[in-house]
């Protein structure tokens, strides 16, 4: 129980106190400042103008560049969370019905990846789509085309990887789900007179639905942050907010334009989470509580 | 030699939970009092803010007159075994025993002399060296009393230390608990929600229900003649019958219940008011039906081995009673009986709470 | 656990797993192989090995550099996100107060930022601050970003504690600090081990924040790969990742041990 003790009334502050100020000092701090920065005036020879405006909010709206940035990023992120659902959870059922030594070695090889950087398995996908990569040569020596497909810099290229990276989240969040299921349910389906795809359909997968839900926004907001992938992957051609921001930082060094685009994503992203948790709680409160 | 007093005593957690409300007793040295509630009632709470846990909104606690309300759990020497017994797993059971004197500074040999001393108290000698985790839950148990028992504690508190023992080993540790805290003579509150637990082992019982004391006395006093409803039906069955007040007198009064007149301390002293009166199960006793002072017919014969178990239809409402087996035959199901008791045992109790 | 209630695994189950596994296997092994091409670019092993790419990286000092930068910032950020999320922990696991889950989501919430926000949001403060190029800044903000993970586990192993042990010591004679440091820290000692690797290892991956207020004097490993790589892909960067690859799986194998790596990756409590 979290009943404080006799003296405690004062013990909880001294024991946050360190996490308050590290995360006020470098988080709150930093991102108020973003956020003023997106209302800066620039120019491009003097730079950022101690001028508040919000031309930089106008330039995004307006601009269909920027239209185009954020809608590519927001299908990208669609198509991705969309293969990881149909791959992932068919897989995480597999592993689900493994014998618990196999089960555990796959999840080490499934999941591992998580702790590997990704600029590291990024590169090994640079190696297996590029024209002479690996997958183009196969491809070309059985037969199956007859000129190299262009993955690299191109949207399914990126897709392909970031499925990559996205997927053992999605195995975790559904994992997580069946976890609590109770195995007797579609016992109890089958014994009813459900056919083993009947009791799962009916039975099973709805009960996965929160699972594969969260697993689901999860991947939708990491591929729409995800840096390393597109700007290595899709590089020029395949454009992202992420790596727009960046050109804007690095290369253009318009700080505030750059500041209003990642102010942007970041409320997207926050929007997303919350409507979509807002969803699922509305959804499922009555049968999951 | 340690005497405890708890005065006003309350809790009143965030929310507005009154979880504890102005409990007073007193604890004489030596004593083994009992704190009987269901679930919820308050008496963990209670327990807590002796052993310097919780601290209380209002009230105070004394030790031989001296105030530790607020003082810090560890300068108050008391020993408190927890329900899931809380021992250090990572410390072997010597270590666990030996930890509440490590930190009073006593030196080695003295020290392992008291581990030795407390591990046989509680008959655990030789298992010094295991972990909490090979042990099994009795031996558990006892390494948690031998754990306090070893910086010999002004005070020992127990929050239903029995609870997670099966029904066998419970009845033994009773026994036993009872006897090495006679023989120890340390002041000691139990923490239960058995009645058999604190029936068999204490000097004294405080019922608890709603944060407040409902009764308090010896087992026999309050389970014999309690002052209140709700601790008669709390402590055993109680079965209710009504009746009629028939003569009023001085104080006592006369009620008839069937065919009887049954001498009773009610409230109610007007002639032809209702009244209720209770009855233990086990003071009514099977008849012919025209020796008994109340007819019915047997609805459920039950054998439970040491005794019968009867619920009878009577004319004054259904009624339970228990025979003992004494290997005579008893009135089947359906059979018409009569049933009797002696005065004095059908007793009138206060509809009010004794306090609160 | 087995969950066998849906049935058996049948032969397309195992061929869609062993699709499945290929795929995520894929682009690590082929990083692995090609670190041991002879070859002067991008290219299998089968018609020559060598180590000449290993030799390549211990050769090349601004790769070197990078690796200890790395090492060095991620024990460092490891040490201060542990140092700051036990305290809290045990703020949010054994107390009830006023803004307890805000609290919380604030430390977790950078789990859920895009580190490109962060990125720009630390360049803009860097630079407002006169940090750029400050190794200490670089710690601070890494150290921030993984304090949700060492927070995590560490509240995982408090969480599933008992708080009797320590109310029994308490009462036992012990004060605060003392049962705090023989009791509650030795039980979640693993959790906040586990804890600590795993902030150790985010914190060694992290390029996305980093390649925004990485200058030149602060280049971590990955940042370099990532320039590398965007360059273009010559084979040292392959053998670069295979040593990533190795010391992520020596610790995973630690983590394992310490805390299971089910409790790391699953987050189960
Ligand atoms: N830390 C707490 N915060 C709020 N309410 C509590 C807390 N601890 C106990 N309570 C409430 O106080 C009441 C008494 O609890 P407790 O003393 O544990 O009862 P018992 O030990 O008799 O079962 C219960 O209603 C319980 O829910
Ligand atoms: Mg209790």
């Amino acid at each position: 129980m979290a009943e404080a003790t006799s003296q405690s009334n004062r013990q909880h502050w001294l024991l946050s106190l360190p996490a308050v100020v590290m995360f006020l000092g470098l988080l709150v701090v930093p991102l108020a400042l973003t956020a003023i920065l997106s209302f800066n005036a620039f120019d491009s020879t003097r730079g950022p103008l101690d001028e508040y405006t919000l031309s930089n909010y106008i330039e995004v709206f307006t601009d269909s560049y920027y239209y185009d940035l954020f809608a590519r990023t927001a299908l990208m992120s669609l198509g991705v969370t969309a293969i990881c659902i149909l791959v992932g959870v068919p897989e995480t059922i597999i592993l689900s019905r493994m014998r618990p030594a196999w089960q555990g070695a796959f999840f080490v090889i499934i999941l591992g990846p998580l702790l590997i950087s990704v600029v590291v398995r990024t590169l090994g996908w640079s190696i297996l789509l590029g024209r002479e990569g690996f997958i183009n040569t196969t491809l070309l020596s059985i037969g199956l085309s007859d000129a190299p497909l262009q993955l690299m810099f191109s949207m399914a290229g990126v897709v392909i990887v970031l499925t990559h990276v996205m997927l053992p989240f999605m195995v975790i969040s559904v994992w997580s789900t069946l976890q609590k299921l109770d195995p007797q349910i579609a016992y109890a389906a089958r014994s009813l007179g459900a056919g083993p795809l009947t009791a799962f359909r009916r039975i099973v997968l709805p009960q996965l639905l929160p699972g594969i839900l969260s697993g689901a926004i999860i991947v939708f907001t990491l591929s729409a942050s995800a840096f390393a992938t597109p700007a290595l992957i899709g590089g020029r051609r395949v454009k992202v907010v992420t790596t727009a921001v960046y050109d804007e930082f690095l290369s253009s060094l318009n700080w505030p334009l750059g500041a209003t685009v990642a102010v942007l994503l970041l409320i997207g992203i926050v929007l997303v989470v919350v409507g979509s948790n807002r969803i699922i709680e509305r959804k499922f409160k009555q049968v999951f509580a | 030699m340690t005497k405890l007093s708890i005065r006003g005593l309350s809790k009143t957690y965030a929310g507005n939970v009154q979880a504890v409300r102005k409990v007073d007793l007193e604890v004489e040295s030596g004593e083994f009092l009992s704190l009987l509630g269901s679930s919820g009632c308050g008496k963990t709470t209670t327990l807590q803010m002796v052993a310097g846990f919780v601290s209380p909104s209002a009230g105070s606690v004394l030790v031989d007159g001296e105030d530790i309300t607020y003082a810090a759990p560890e300068k108050r020497d008391m020993g408190i075994v927890f329900q899931s017994y809380a021992l250090f797993p990572h410390m072997s059971v010597s270590q666990n025993v030996g930890f509440g004197l490590e930190m009073r500074k006593v030196k080695r040999p003295e020290l392992e002399q008291r581990v030795s001393e407390a591990l046989s108290m509680v008959r655990l000698t030789g298992l010094g060296n295991r972990y909490p985790s090979e042990l099994s839950g009795g031996q558990r148990q006892r390494v948690a009393i031998a754990r306090v028992l070893a910086i010999r504690p002004r005070v020992l508190l127990l929050d239903e230390p029995m609870s997670n023992l099966d029904a066998k080993l419970r009845g033994e540790m009773h026994v036993e608990l009872r006897a090495l805290q006679r023989r120890l003579g340390i002041t000691t509150i139990l923490v239960t929600h058995d009645q058999v637990e604190a029936m068999t082992m204490s000097d004294r019982i405080a019922v608890m229900a709603n944060g407040v004391i409902a009764e308090l006395g010896t087992p026999q006093q309050i389970y014999d003649h309690p002052t209140s409803e709700f601790a008669f039906k709390f402590l055993g069955h109680a079965n209710v019958v009504e009746g009629e007040v028939v003569s009023a007198d001085n104080g006592q009064t006369a009620v008839q219940v069937g065919a009887a007149i049954v001498p009773a301390r009610t409230e109610t002293v007007q002639i032809g008011h209702k009244t209720k009166l209770f009855v233990r199960p086990e003071r009514l006793r099977l008849c012919s039906t025209e020796q008994g002072s109340i007819q019915g017919k047997v609805v459920t014969k039950l054998f439970l081995g040491g005794i019968w178990f009867y619920e009878i239809d009577s004319t004054v409402g259904k009624l339970r009673l228990t025979v003992t087996n004494a290997g005579t035959a008893q009135p089947q199901e359906g059979q018409a009986v009569g049933i009797t008791w002696n005065d004095g045992d059908m007793q009138y109790v206060s509809s009010e709470a004794a306090h609160g | 656990m087995s969950n066998r209630s849906m049935g058996k695994n049948g032969p397309v189950s195992l061929i869609f797993h062993t699709l499945f596994t290929a795929f995520i296997v894929a682009p690590l092994i082929v990083i692995i192989l090609v670190s041991f091409s002879d070859k002067g670019y991008i290219s299998m092993p089968f018609g020559g090995a060598s180590l000449r790419w290993y030799q390549a990286m211990l050769d090349a000092p601004e790769l070197m550099g990078a690796i200890w930068l790395s090492i060095w910032l991620g024990l460092g950020a490891a040490l201060l996100a542990t140092a700051v999320s036990v305290p809290a922990a045990i703020a949010i696991a054994r107390y009830r107060f006023i803004g307890r889950d805000a609290f919380t989501a604030l430390l977790l919430s950078p789990l859920m930022m895009p580190h490109v926000v962060l990125g720009v949001a630390f360049l803009r403060f860097f630079s407002l601050m006169g940090w750029t190029g400050s190794f200490l800044a670089l710690l601070l903000v890494h150290a921030l970003i993984v304090v949700p993970y060492s927070l995590r586990l560490t509240l995982g192993a408090i969480i599933g504690l008992e708080r009797d042990a320590e109310l029994a010591a308490r009462s036992l004679g012990a004060s605060r600090w003392i049962s705090f440091r023989r009791i509650l820290l030795p039980l979640i000692l693993p959790g906040v081990a586990g804890g600590f690797v795993l902030a150790f290892i985010q914190s060694f991956d992290e390029v996305t924040m980093t390649v925004f207020v990485a200058t030149p004097g602060t280049t971590t490993l990955p940042v370099a790969l990532y320039h590398r790589v965007a360059l273009l892909t010559d084979p040292v960067t392959t053998s670069v990742s295979t040593v990533m690859i190795v010391g992520t799986m020596v610790l995973m194998f630690i983590l394992d041990r310490v805390v299971g790596l089910d409790k790391v990756l699953i987050g189960k409590k």
